[in-house]
This record gives structure tokens, C-alpha cells and sequence, in this order.
């Protein structure tokens, strides 16, 4: 994925990627504690602590009664007061159970009380659609915490940013959403040994190119990549930027290349609707880079709908390669 | 002097016609998810599905009493509830093939499986996610001036949300017509309830909102039909929910990607040995109310509405593309 790798190019699946980060914190800080679902012998519902149970025993990685609200608030006051807990989400669906503990507390603490708290939770979220598992194991739900001052909320795409991401947010003194995609996790790709930090809150050129700019995070980037690809066998040069990071959001990566490319597309897996989208298109024309686009902008979301369960509707329900390239093809020939 | 009548309750309490179709919809259970297993190795189903095998009397005769009126609220393991409070099992092939003839045109799949028309308020993909809503039903039929009760089901690891509190101590407090039906099989998938649970048995739990609690062998079909009479009369009356507690096991995995890595092989062969379908069947030849060859010829039936099911399900169609929204509201 990267034009350059490393010299050591060992490669890792995205979930194993999240496990290693996981042992390399667990071991340089016992303060670090898993809790969660099914995260013990079960190994997680998509086997991402798989055995840390064995390396780390039950009383590091704590398998929680089906008690979301209640779980996840256990993690927050354990992180206001000494612990680092990575809280999994057997699926990101269930967070809602947990608004209150997220939003109105962890996300609050250290403001009402006068920057005198600090809640260094992780919440691990597996998000997204594409398993058949209908409507409400399947929500693309980020967006919805890019609108609570007070959290981060982070998109890995690949496995060494999966891995990054999550040592960053450990080392982060505020509450950290790690958003991953259910379809990802076996995607394997090179990940660096040992601990490194990707940076919070930058965004990522993964493509360069002059016609038109996707912005597009999580699964959606390797759409849009695969999307530019056959687009430059047309002739259409797209620049691809990983979006990585909603909360921070990078304004200066995306406002740079809408100067270049005078077009902008935004490619997103939540509803289309004051989504993500929504967020970087106000922004672009709210700054200087409005003055450079050729077009309007274009937002590509997910339908108007609940993930639907037949495979056929869930597919359309969400962009494809194929939506994404037709989309970007009509935004540089004008035709929106 | 007229002796004391010893058969078991649900014996002399139900027509034998009655208990013929209850055994009947207990096969049909079985094989229905057997058959939707076998169309899911195939590819014919995608997604993933919770089996309810080995709990099937728990489901049936917990709706032996309701009518098409009376409404459940289901949970991800909801096919035997489905089946047992009316469903056809086309339908239900139907909509976990994904097409538009399906219960839910192919909309919801296994975890949300419904049939509104005999009262089932369909599966839930949140645990936990019935019991409020449960709550209303009983609250509807009550303001309405219905006789009409609500059972809830649930499942061990619900009892731990927030919600199965909340709406126990809602519908203790206005006297509702509820019955908190938890199937109780050992495990929300891989952690066992002395895991999870402080009590011993979640029955324990009605005493914190005032309501009575039993708990009972879930395997066997009178004892649970026995309970559900005693919680139905009680919410028919205006007295209030109850909690039945029926003691179960599932022989399956918690869904199709569990590796069993909680629990032994011994534990699950154990339970095998004391599947509800043959109790019951016996205890009807027992008393006379069936003969072995009525008995195969009710097992038959249910192989052949399986066969005939899934065969209903593959000629139908499927949704259109362009209807993705449709159903997301009400058509005007
Ligand atoms: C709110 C919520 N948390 C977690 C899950 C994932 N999940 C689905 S079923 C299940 C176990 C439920 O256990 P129990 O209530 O005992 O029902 P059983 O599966 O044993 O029938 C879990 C953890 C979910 N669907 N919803
Ligand atoms: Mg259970």
C-alpha cells in the first residue's frame, strides 16, 4: 500500500495487526486492560483478542456480561482513575446502548471538570456492512461521534495504520473510537515490528493524481483506489486521500489537493445524510479552496435506508467500486 | 372415590388434537433449522443464524396458550418462536433466502424474523432489545381494554442489560399483562451465566420487582406449559407479569462461527440425551394420546412442510434493486 515499504516486509492481517498492537501495550504497561464480549477463550466475535486471554489471563482480559451501558462506563471511570482499558464493542451497533457513558461522560469529563480529569479510554468499534448480518449489525456509525467535542474517532484502512492508530490512541490522554471494518479484518498488508505511533488526526495521500480528489476512509478507500485505477485506464487522473481520522478532521491534506484537482468527492459508507460527507464538503466551501472547483461537489453515502439483508439490496445500498467510478466520471466530464 | 388425576399437566389440560399439532410444530421446529443449516453450507443463505436445536419445548409450549391476539417479542434465537406462535415455514424459508415473498420481503433475515398477522413482534438483533417493547404491548392491550396478554422472551445473558431492568420494574409498577418468558440454556454465547450473573437463577431476579419467579425444567414440555398457565391466568386477571425461567441447552454453536471453545463436548452430549421432541413424544405415547406410528406420521408431515417450504422459497423472487428504501416509511 505504501509506495515505499520498509526493509522488513512483514506482513500482517488487519486483525492481527490490532492484536499486536494490543500485546506490545499490554506488555510495556500493566495498566492496560482488555474488556469486552466474548473476548476471552472465545477470542472475540471476529477473533481479534483471539488468544490473549492465554498471554495475558482473565483478569487483563475481561470478558464482560452482555451489559454495554454498563460495561463501557466501568472502562471510563477505570481510565479516570489509573487503569487504560480498550473496551470492544462486539459490534459497533451496541455503542448505541453505551451513548450515555460516551457521550455524555467519558466525552465530558476533563471539560466539566476544568481540565482536571483525564479519561484515556479506547473503544475498539467493528463497524460496517457486507457480512448479511441486516440492519442492525451492519451501521456505519462515525459520523455520529465526529459530532461530540471531546472524543477522537479514528478509521484505520490498513493493517500497519490499524496498528498505529491503536498505540496512538493508548498513548492519547482522551477518549479514542477506533472505527474498523468488519471486512477488513482478514486483509493482510506489511506492518512495521514494534511500536510506532500514526499520527491522530492526519489524513493520507495514498494516490496522487490531477482531475479530481476522493476523499474516502476505511473500506471505502480501497473502493476508491481500485475506482482511480480503472478511471486512469480513461484517462481520469484521481488523487486518493485515506481520510484516516474524522475527529480530528485533517483540513489542510484535503483543502491542499481540492486546490489542485478543482474537484472533490467525497466517498463514504454511512448514511449520505449530514454524514461525514457533509463535514468536508462545508469545509472546502467555507475556505479559499471553493475558489478552485470546477464543479460541485459530490458526496457518495450510503442509501437513505437500514442496511437491508438480502445481499443483492445490502450491496447497493453502499458504494461499490463500480458506483464510485461512474460517479467520478460523470464529476470530471461535468456531467453532474 | 375418584382418584387423584397424576398425568402430567399438560396431558390433561390440552384437546389431544392440541397436543398432536404441538408435537407436530416441535418437529417442524427441528427440521426447519436443520433445513435452513443445510441451505446456509450450500450458499443459499448468507449472513449467519442462531439455532435454537435442543430447545424447542421451551418455545412451544410457552405459546401453547396465546392466540393470535396475544404478542411475543422474540430474540436472535426466534425461529422456534416464530414456528410455535403460527408462522408458515415457506415464509420463513423465504425470507431468510432473501426474497420478496420472505416475512420481511427480504428486509430482515434470520435475526429479524417476524410475522405481525399472529402476533410475533419479530427476532432482535439487540439482546435485550424485546423487553421494553415487550412492555408497551402489555401496556397497549391494557389501555385498550384487551384481554390480550405479551410474552417476552429472552434469553440468560439479556437478564444483564439494562433494559431487562427497566422494564421489569415498569411493568411490576403498572400492573401489566406480561409474562418474562427467559429461555435460559447456560450461556450468552461463550459466557456462562455463573460468569456473568450474580444470582444462581434468574427467576431469582422477579423478587427485586415484586413479581413471581419460577424456574423450571425447559426441557420438559408440561412443566413449562404448567408455568405459562399459572403466568397467563395471573396476567389475564389484571395482576400483573411473572418471570418463567425455563431451563434449556443448545446443542448448536452460539451462531455459524463459534468454535465451542467454552464449553465440553461431554456437557453438550449430556444435554443431547435429554432432547425435549423425544421426551414429549413419549410421554404422548406414554398417555395413550398418540401410537409410534401416529407419531412418525406427525414427523413425516414435518419433513414434507420443510421440503415443500424450501422449495417456496427458492422459485419466489427477489427484491428489486430500486427498492432499496422502500419500507423505511409508510407508503402515503
Ligand atoms: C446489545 C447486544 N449486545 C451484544 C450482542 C451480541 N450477541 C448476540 S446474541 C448474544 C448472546 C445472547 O445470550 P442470551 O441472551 O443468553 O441468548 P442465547 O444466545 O443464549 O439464546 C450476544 C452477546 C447483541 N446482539 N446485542
Ligand atoms: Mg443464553
Amino acid at each position: 500500500m505504501n509506495a515505499q515499504a520498509p526493509t522488513d516486509l512483514r506482513t500482517l492481517s488487519y486483525a492481527e495487526a490490532i492484536r499486536e498492537a494490543m500485546a506490545i501495550a499490554m506488555e510495556a504497561d500493566p495498566t492496560v486492560i482488555l474488556m469486552g464480549e466474548d473476548i476471552g477463550v472465545y477470542g472475540g466475535a471476529f477473533q481479534v483478542t483471539l488468544d490473549l486471554i492465554d498471554r495475558f489471563g482473565p483478569d487483563r482480559v475481561m470478558d464482560t456480561p452482555i451489559s454495554e451501558l454498563g460495561g463501557a462506563g466501568v472502562a471510563v471511570g477505570a481510565a479516570l482513575t489509573g487503569l487504560k482499558p480498550i473496551f470492544e464493542f462486539q459490534f459497533s451497533d451496541f455503542a448505541m446502548l453505551a451513548m450515555e457513558q460516551i457521550v455524555n461522560q467519558a466525552a465530558k469529563l476533563r471539560y466539566m471538570l476544568g481540565g482536571e480529569a483525564s479519561v484515556p479510554v479506547v473503544f475498539r468499534l467493528p463497524a460496517g456492512s457486507g457480512t448479511g448480518a441486516a440492519a442492525q449489525h451492519s451501521q456505519s456509525i462515525e459520523a455520529w461521534f465526529g459530532h461530540v467535542p471531546g472524543l477522537k474517532v479514528l478509521q484505520p484502512a490498513t493493517p500497519e495504520d490499524a496498528k498505529g492508530m491503536l498505540l496512538a490512541a493508548l498513548a492519547d490522554p482522551d477518549p479514542v473510537m477506533i472505527f474498523e471494518h468488519k471486512l477488513l479484518y482478514k486483509m493482510k498488508g506489511h506492518v512495521p515490528a514494534g511500536s510506532y505511533l500514526t499520527p491522530i488526526g492526519k489524513a493520507l495521500l495514498r494516490r496522487a493524481g490531477t482531475d479530481v480528489t476522493i476523499v474516502a476512509g476505511s473500506i471505502m478507500l480501497h473502493r476508491a483506489l481500485e475506482a482511480a485505477e480503472k478511471l486512469a485506464a480513461e484517462g481520469i487522473s484521481a488523487e486518493v486521500i485515506d481520510l484516516r481520522s474524522i475527529r480530528p478532521i485533517d483540513h489542510e491534506t484535503i483543502l491542499a489537493s481540492v486546490r489542485k484537482t478543482g474537484r472533490l468527492m467525497v466517498v463514504y459508507e454511512g448514511v449520505k445524510a449530514f454524514g461525514v460527507g457533509a463535514e468536508i464538503s462545508a469545509m472546502v466551501a467555507e475556505s479559499d479552496a471553493f475558489d478552485y472547483l470546477d464543479a460541485p461537489i459530490l458526496r457518495l453515502g450510503g442509501a437513505d435506508a437500514p442496511v437491508p439483508y438480502n445481499p443483492d439490496l445490502e450491496r447497493a445500498s453502499v458504494p461499490q467500486v463500480d458506483t464510485i467510478e461512474a460517479a467520478a466520471r460523470r464529476l470530471v466530464r461535468r456531467e453532474v | 372415590m375418584t382418584l387423584p388425576d397424576n398425568r402430567p399437566f399438560a396431558i390433561r389440560h390440552f384437546a389431544p388434537a392440541a397436543l398432536r399439532e404441538a408435537l407436530k410444530k416441535m418437529y417442524l421446529i427441528r427440521r426447519f433449522e436443520e433445513g435452513a443449516e443445510d441451505s446456509y453450507m450450500r450458499g443459499l443463505i448468507h449472513g449467519t443464524m442462531h439455532l435454537s436445536i435442543g430447545q424447542e419445548a421451551s418455545a412451544m409450549a410457552t405459546c401453547m396458550e396465546l392466540t393470535d391476539n396475544d404478542k411475543i417479542t422474540s430474540t436472535h434465537r426466534g425461529h422456534g418462536h416464530c414456528i410455535a406462535k403460527g408462522a408458515e415455514v415457506g415464509r420463513m424459508f423465504a425470507e431468510f433466502f432473501g426474497k420478496e415473498t420472505g416475512y420481511c420481503h427480504g428486509r430482515g433475515g434470520s435475526m429479524h424474523i417476524a410475522d405481525v398477522k399472529t402476533g410475533n413482534l419479530g427476532a432482535n438483533g439487540i439482546v435485550g432489545g424485546g423487553l421494553p417493547i415487550a412492555v408497551g404491548a402489555a401496556l397497549s392491550a391494557k389501555r385498550l381494554g384487551k384481554s390480550d396478554v405479551t410474552v417476552c422472551f429472552f434469553g440468560d445473558g439479556a437478564n444483564n442489560e439494562g433494559a431487562f431492568h427497566e422494564a421489569l420494574n415498569m411493568a411490576a409498577v403498572w400492573k401489566l399483562p406480561v409474562i418474562f418468558v427467559c429461555e435460559n440454556n447456560g450461556y450468552g454465547m461463550s459466557t456462562s451465566t455463573a460468569r456473568s450473573t450474580a444470582v444462581t437463577h434468574i427467576a431469582d431476579r422477579a423478587a427485586a420487582y415484586a413479581m413471581p419467579g419460577v424456574t423450571v425444567d425447559g426441557n420438559d414440555f408440561s412443566a413449562v406449559a404448567f408455568a405459562m398457565h399459572t403466568a397467563i391466568a395471573r396476567a389475564r386477571a389484571g395482576e400483573g407479569p411473572s418471570l418463567v425461567e425455563n431451563l434449556t441447552y443448545r446443542w448448536r454453536g452460539h451462531s455459524k462461527s463459534d468454535r465451542n471453545r467454552y464449553r465440553s463436548k461431554d456437557e453438550i452430549e449430556d444435554w443431547m440425551t435429554r432432547d425435549p421432541i423425544a421426551r414429549f413424544r413419549a410421554e404422548l405415547i406414554a398417555h395413550g394420546i398418540l401410537d409410534e406410528a401416529g407419531a412418525e406420521a406427525v414427523a413425516a408431515e414435518a419433513i414434507a412442510d420443510v421440503q415443500a417450504g424450501i422449495e417456496f422459497a427458492r422459485s419466489s423472487t427477489a427484491p428489486s434493486i430500486s427498492e432499496v428504501t422502500r419500507y423505511v416509511y409508510a407508503e402515503v
